[in-house]
């Protein structure tokens, strides 16, 4: 048992000291995660912070002209054009030049000093749906506004039902905060992933392969002398996404960080785990380039990160069943924003658990056939 | 040379995979979202909206009376929003004050913000609705019209099916590239083929055009999927979504060559490549996240890739039509790559070893 | 040749230097101050061990590299700014030549001759003379990638020849080919030059092909050591080269080991149970010894001495002698068989192996020798046999069998990032060697094998001859009693090869059971025992002098081992022709 631990211990630190000796690859190792983090960050984000609209203000009265003032005011609304006839709106969506145009009807005014319903129209460029949605959406929280107002300064009644809401976790809908947090396990997948899946490819075409499984090494301390280092790297870099999550964006952190760091090793010994039963049928490096990333690409784009889980057809949510990275988003995201214990984690764990049992005892299998 | 089967299986079977892997996957349609509807009166009024939650295509309530109960619904995401109504509902509707507590989950901020207008959007018809009947209460004043040029059924496929044929083809042409190329030069036959008559330019021409052709066997797969099975409209003309597109391959194939020319170790070309085309053209190309809402800073880097522009023309495309206004400064910045690629590439692929 | 000899291709003072990294370290100085001169009608061979700049040279010439300083003119062009004129006439066989494999003989031929803009008239005149030359007129069909070693490279030759150049180049185009295969493409060659006046240069490590060139380049580490005529070179030794019997119950190996150590003989090598001495100009002859005709090889070793420094001492001391064994096997193999789907890699193999002594494996590549030591090693399991090592059923109890044995791969898997002590500690650990016990076996491992001075340069900064010194240690630290060596000599110089038989020789002295495999005859010297192998299976097997007597030779011409192969494998194939032609 004390001489396997060892022979362990011999492995990790030589992998240690193949992999992080060059500076260039501590370098490429750990720098890329948090370049990503900071420029997706970025990126990702649903938010619209910036959307161009025009208007076809066809009354041109104080009314017409106070509303379009609120929309300028709001510091997201970008007013590009005014526009004179309905049959510009058309041409001016269609080269994309804004995002939304508000049109106010001929009776604005008149409508409203009546009493009766006046009518704006908002048209959207349908070819995003989802930016759509959401600059209607903040559209519409604008009018709302104005309709307040108006009540209140003209003295009619408010509607009787309003609307209290709120959201939980994350008080200003902000998409970053969810993204971000999502980003540490998927940041962390790839370099860990790409890492374990060549190492052994890699031992493979410079011959050293060979004489590891001369010596009294057996399979599965080469293979706990892959993984570790690959875990220890893995902890590493998420840490990395984190700090620049914490200090950069100053995203607050609701949960305890051991419980996050428990789930991550979880996530990570699964990743790991993949990339171990990877390298186990390369025998080029080039080879296990090309299964990580044709494994890396459906793990990140269905893992629920950018898209709903629940928005895709059942066979696939089954799919995402074995995806290890959902649970690993899912983990950051409950524990980084709401501050969920581990025993509320178990969902997502044994999962987790799980798939890094099959994977590493079906790496050590193939190892020990190390034949063709 | 195109004897090599895992080139073809990369070139046209594999987008077929990828485009119905993630054509179905990927949505962003917020429909049949579940919501705990706490019900703390169960008068008519309150009935009466729940029938609206339940008859809406966009929402699966689940009816509970306690906040308790509702609350634990949504601690464990089994509802994606809580809408509660409280006990005094339909006494304080007759004096015009009544307050219908909404509470989504912040995880999801894309989708709670949708989930949030929905709910107005319920609430809002029902207030109308009681005005139709009689009831005195009024909306307004100003009352809004929405319409969705373009995409009237508001479907997410419409706009991700074009971007996923983006990446699609970024993987294509970048990745398969460089994997060959590459190879090349580690298995040799590059210095055999050196010295011959043929031409640096032709070695390069020689070895691109079997991935171009199977680049536009995998582009058509994909056009073919989308209208299908995903029923994404094709406004403009097949020709030039095959020119739009045989333009971006050019410059993605391009893009691989040159990767793989400076970088001959395979291991590191296949990593740059990937790193330098796909994660840009899936984060920032336009595709799933809006340019205008970045920062300025990350938009300028977007205006150096070329799957924005493609993005671009593609949406447009598809959706609108053949807007040349938008088609012909995209094409015009993308053929521009392509000269600066041939050039560059052409001075450093001369036939030299080192 | 009635016009007098012009220069095809003219280098002086050539430079050329590899910047691997920014530091000054990682530069490697490949040529320093060449100059050659190739002329018109002539077969001249650049000889050098791996790492000399044959390639870098042949490269310079093909205008595939641009040198640093220095003029070259290749056939009156300047290869670094014409290079498009200069690819246009010539032809150039690179070491890895680039057949496609999943084409036929007949498709590669056609896709060279594409590339070289051969008409279809001059193919039609051509392509029977190609297939005549390389005899693969019968293989046409055939998938390049199931063709064998030398068949690939007859056919890699026939493709760099479907037009006639001015000049052709080739770099170490025998490499590892069988010698019989050897033996046609220098006829080929030969018979090119002779017939029709073309131009070679030919990169080779093998010094028996140097001599029949017309004239010589030795290189060694970048700079030219002589270019002369064959016999120029042979000259250098003339009157110094003598024969020794060994005396009775010493072998020829223990008196070579014992000799090169003299300061005044510059070599000695055993051959056909005798030992050849070369010495100093100024040292007397040993008694006993007769006098004999140099060879190119001993007038080689003679400019080696004089350029390149002696190397220390190179026994190696065991710490504790392997105890006294009863004589039992050090190796059993029975009917050994290994399949890789329908191609069978190595066929019903049978040997046995005696403690304390040097076993040597003889085969040209592809013959199953590497396939045959990896199930030995039990890095492959076999699909039938029975595999013993020191006793130890290797298919049962491989992990005891394995104990008793170290391994040096032919690439010498070092971690290339790790320092030689690191290296050194990492593979004590993997045997479990810890605490004192390991300190003393990783001293042990530096003193005696000079590198102690190395120990904080990391493995990939190593010369070639460390690399292996290194590589063989960490194979020793464990104190095995038998060593596995594939291909130790491979591509490496002659000095280099002496030291590291002397080292061997002083291993198997002390008990150690060592077995070689290596593709180049003569070391079969060396070995007690040996086998030869050929397309699977073994063909004969004894002592050198009983393989050598298998050879047929011209009257009067003293049998080598490479005649001996050659006749084996020549009876092997008359007996089953089909089987000789798979790959």
């Amino acid at each position: 048992m004390l001489g396997s631990l060892l022979r362990i211990v011999a492995l990790t630190r030589k992998e240690l000291l193949a992999v992080l000796k060059d500076r260039r690859a501590r370098m490429s190792l750990l720098l890329p995660p948090m370049i990503q983090t900071l420029i997706f960050g970025y990126a990702a984000t649903y938010d619209l912070n910036h959307v161009p609209y025009a208007v076809l203000d066809q009354d041109d009265s104080g009314a017409s002209r106070a509303l379009i003032a609120r929309f300028d005011g709001t510091g997201i609304f970008d007013r590009v054009a005014d526009l004179h006839r309905e049959a510009d709106i058309g041409a001016f969506i269609d080269a994309r030049r804004a995002i939304l145009v508000l049109q106010v009807e001929r009776n604005f005014e008149r409508q409203l000093d009546y009493g009766a319903a006046a009518n704006v129209q908002l048209i959207a460029d349908g070819r995003n749906s989802n930016t759509a949605g959401t600059a209607m959406g903040y559209a519409n929280a604008v009018i709302e506004a104005f309709n307040a107002d108006w009540r209140a300064t003209h003295d009619l009644p408010n509607p009787p039902v309003s609307i209290d809401e709120r959201a939980w976790y994350n008080p200003n809908l902000e998409t970053r905060w969810d993204m971000i947090p999502g980003m540490i396990g998927t940041l962390t997948l790839i370099q860990t992933l790409l890492l374990t899946a060549m190492s052994v490819a890699r031992e493979r075409e410079q011959g050293t392969f060979d004489q590891l499984l001369v010596t009294p090494f057996r399979p599965a301390e080469i293979m706990a002398g892959k993984a570790l280092p690959a875990m220890l790297i893995g902890l590493t870099q998420a840490t990395g996404v984190l700090l620049v999550a914490q200090l950069w964006f100053h995203i607050p952190f609701a949960g305890s960080f051991v419980t996050l760091y428990a789930g991550m090793t979880c996530f990570v010994l699964a990743s790991v785990g993949i990339g171990l039963m990877v390298s186990a049928v390369s025998y080029t490096m080039q080879q296990a380039m090309l299964f990580s990333f044709l494994m890396i690409m459906p793990f990140a784009m269905l893992s629920g990160l950018t898209t709903p889980l629940r928005n895709m057809p059942l066979a696939l949510q089954y799919f995402t069943l074995v995806n290890p990275l959902r649970y690993a988003v899912d983990i950051a995201q409950r524990v980084y924003l709401e501050g969920t214990s581990f025993a509320q984690l178990f969902p997502d764990i044994w999962p987790l658990a799980l798939i890094a049992g099959v994977t590493l005892s079906g790496a050590a299998w193939m190892f020990r056939n190390r034949l063709q | 040379m195109v004897r090599d089967p895992s080139s073809i299986a990369m070139g046209v079977v594999l987008p077929v995979i990828l485009i119905l892997l993630f054509g179905f996957g990927l949505s962003l349609d917020v429909k049949h979202v579940p919501v705990a509807l706490d019900l703390e009166e169960t008068s008519a009024d309150a009935l009466d909206i729940a029938a609206g939650f339940q008859l809406s295509p966009y929402f699966e309530p689940t009816i509970v009376h306690s906040m308790a109960a509702a609350e634990r619904l949504l601690v464990t995401r089994t509802v994606d929003g809580i809408v509660r109504i409280p006990s005094d509902f339909t006494r304080r509707v007759s004096a015009g004050d009544a307050t219908i507590e909404v509470i989504v989950h912040g995880s999801d901020a894309n989708r709670a913000r949708i989930i949030e207008a929905y709910v107005e959007g319920a609430i809002g018809a029902w207030t109308s609705r009681q005005a139709a009947e009689g009831r005195a209460v009024i909306a307004g004043p100003v009352v809004v019209q929405s319409r969705l040029w373009f995409n009237s059924a508001n479907d997410s496929h419409y706009f991700l099916v074009p971007g996923l044929i983006v990446l699609v083809m970024t993987l294509t042409g970048a990745f398969l590239t460089a994997m060959v190329v590459a190879r090349e030069w580690e298995r040799g036959t590059f210095e055999a083929l050196f010295v011959t008559p043929v031409r640096s330019e032709e070695i390069l021409l020689g070895k691109t055009i079997p991935y171009f052709g199977l680049g536009m066997v995998g582009l058509t797969l994909c056009v073919l999927a989308a209208q299908f099975l995903f029923d994404v409209p094709l406004l403009g003309s097949l020709w030039v979504l095959l020119g739009a597109s045989m333009l971006y391959l050019l410059v993605g194939l391009g893009i691989g060559l040159l990767i793989s020319s400076a970088v001959k170790n395979q291991l590191v070309a296949s990593q740059l490549t990937m790193l330098a085309t796909f994660m840009p053209a899936f984060m920032l190309s336009g595709f799933l996240f809006d340019l205008r809402s970045m920062p300025a800073a990350i938009r300028l880097i977007t205006y150096l890739l070329p799957a924005r522009y493609y993005v671009a023309m593609l949406q447009t495309i598809f959706l609108a039509g053949n807007l040349w206004g938008v088609l012909v400064p995209n094409a015009a910045v993308l053929l521009a790559m392509l000269a600066i690629l041939g050039l560059w590439g052409r001075s450093i692929t001369h036939k030299r070893l080192a | 040749m009635s016009a007098p000899p012009t220069a095809k291709v003219l280098g002086r003072g050539i430079e050329k230097t590899f910047r691997l990294g920014k530091e000054e370290k990682d530069a490697v100085h490949a040529l320093a101050g060449v100059s050659i001169e190739v002329r018109a009608g002539e077969l001249t061979a650049l000889v050098g061990p791996d790492g000399a700049g044959k390639t870098t040279l042949m490269r310079l010439i093909a205008g595939l590299l641009r040198a640093d300083a220095g003029s070259l003119r290749v056939l009156s062009f300047d290869p670094a700014v014409d290079s498009q004129a200069v690819q246009e006439r010539i032809s150039y066989m690179p070491q890895k030549f680039g057949l496609y494999e999943d084409l036929s003989v007949q498709e590669n031929l056609d896709l060279y001759a594409d590339l070289h803009g051969v008409s279809a008239e001059e193919r039609r005149v051509r392509y029977p003379e190609l297939m005549q030359m390389t005899d693969l007129g019968a293989f046409r069909g055939r998938l390049a990638g199931k063709l064998s070693g030398g068949m690939k490279q007859k056919l890699g030759l026939a493709c760099t020849l479907v037009r006639s150049p001015e000049l052709l180049l080739l770099d170490e185009p025998t490499v590892g080919v069988d010698p019989l295969s050897r033996r046609e493409l220098w006829q080929i060659v030969l018979h090119l030059v002779e017939q029709q006046g073309l131009t070679v240069l030919v990169s080779t490590s093998y010094l028996d092909e140097a001599e029949r060139s017309s004239r010589t380049i030795v290189l060694h580490r970048g700079r030219v050591l002589l270019q002369a005529t064959p016999a120029q070179v042979i000259e250098r030794a003339a009157g110094r080269t003598f024969v020794l019997d060994p005396p009775t119950g010493q072998s020829a190996r223990s008196l070579q080991a014992r000799l090169i150590e003299d300061p005044g003989v510059i070599d000695a090598v055993p051959d056909g149970g005798r030992v050849r001495v070369v010495t100093d100009s100024t040292a007397q002859p040993p008694p006993e010894a007769a006098a004999v005709a140099p060879r190119y090889e001993d007038g080689f070793m003679v400019l080696l001495r004089q350029s390149v420094e002696r190397e220390t001492a190179a026994a190696i001391r065991l710490e504790r002698p392997l105890a006294a064994q009863a004589h039992g096997a050090a190796v059993e193999v029975e009917d050994l068989v290994r399949r890789f789907g329908a191609f069978t890699a190595v066929d019903r193999v049978r040997f046995e192996v005696r403690r304390g002594e040097i076993f040597g494996l003889l085969g040209p590549n592809g013959a199953g020798k590497t396939t045959t030591f990896r199930m030995l090693c039990g890095l492959l399991a076999p699909t039938s046999g029975v595999l013993r090592i020191a006793g130890v059923d290797v298919r049962e109890a491989g992990a005891a069998a394995r104990q008793h044995l170290g391994y040096v791969a032919q690439k010498f898997s070092l971690y290339g990032p790790l320092t030689v002590t690191e290296n050194l500690e990492f593979f004590a650990s993997a045997y479990g060697l810890k605490g004192r016990r390991r300190r003393a076996r990783i001293e042990w491992a530096m003193a005696q094998f000079g590198l102690t001075d190395h120990a904080h340069l990391d493995a990939n900064e190593l010369a070639g001859g460390f690399k292996q010194r290194l590589a063989m240690s960490a194979a020793l630290l464990h104190e095995p009693e038998i060593l596995f060596l594939d291909e130790p000599t491979s591509g490496a110089d002659p000095l280099a090869r002496r030291a590291f038989w002397a080292r061997i020789t002083t291993l198997s002295e002390q008990g150690v059971t060592v077995i070689v495999t290596t593709h180049f005859m003569p070391e079969a010297e060396y070995c007690d025992h040996v086998a030869i192998m050929d397309a699977g299976r073994i063909l004969a097997r004894g002592t050198p002098g009983e393989i050598r007597a298998l050879a047929r030779v011209a009257a009067g011409a003293v049998p080598t081992m490479e005649d001996a192969f050659i006749t084996v494998v020549e009876d092997a194939r008359a007996r089953e022709p089909a089987r000789a032609s798979a790959a």
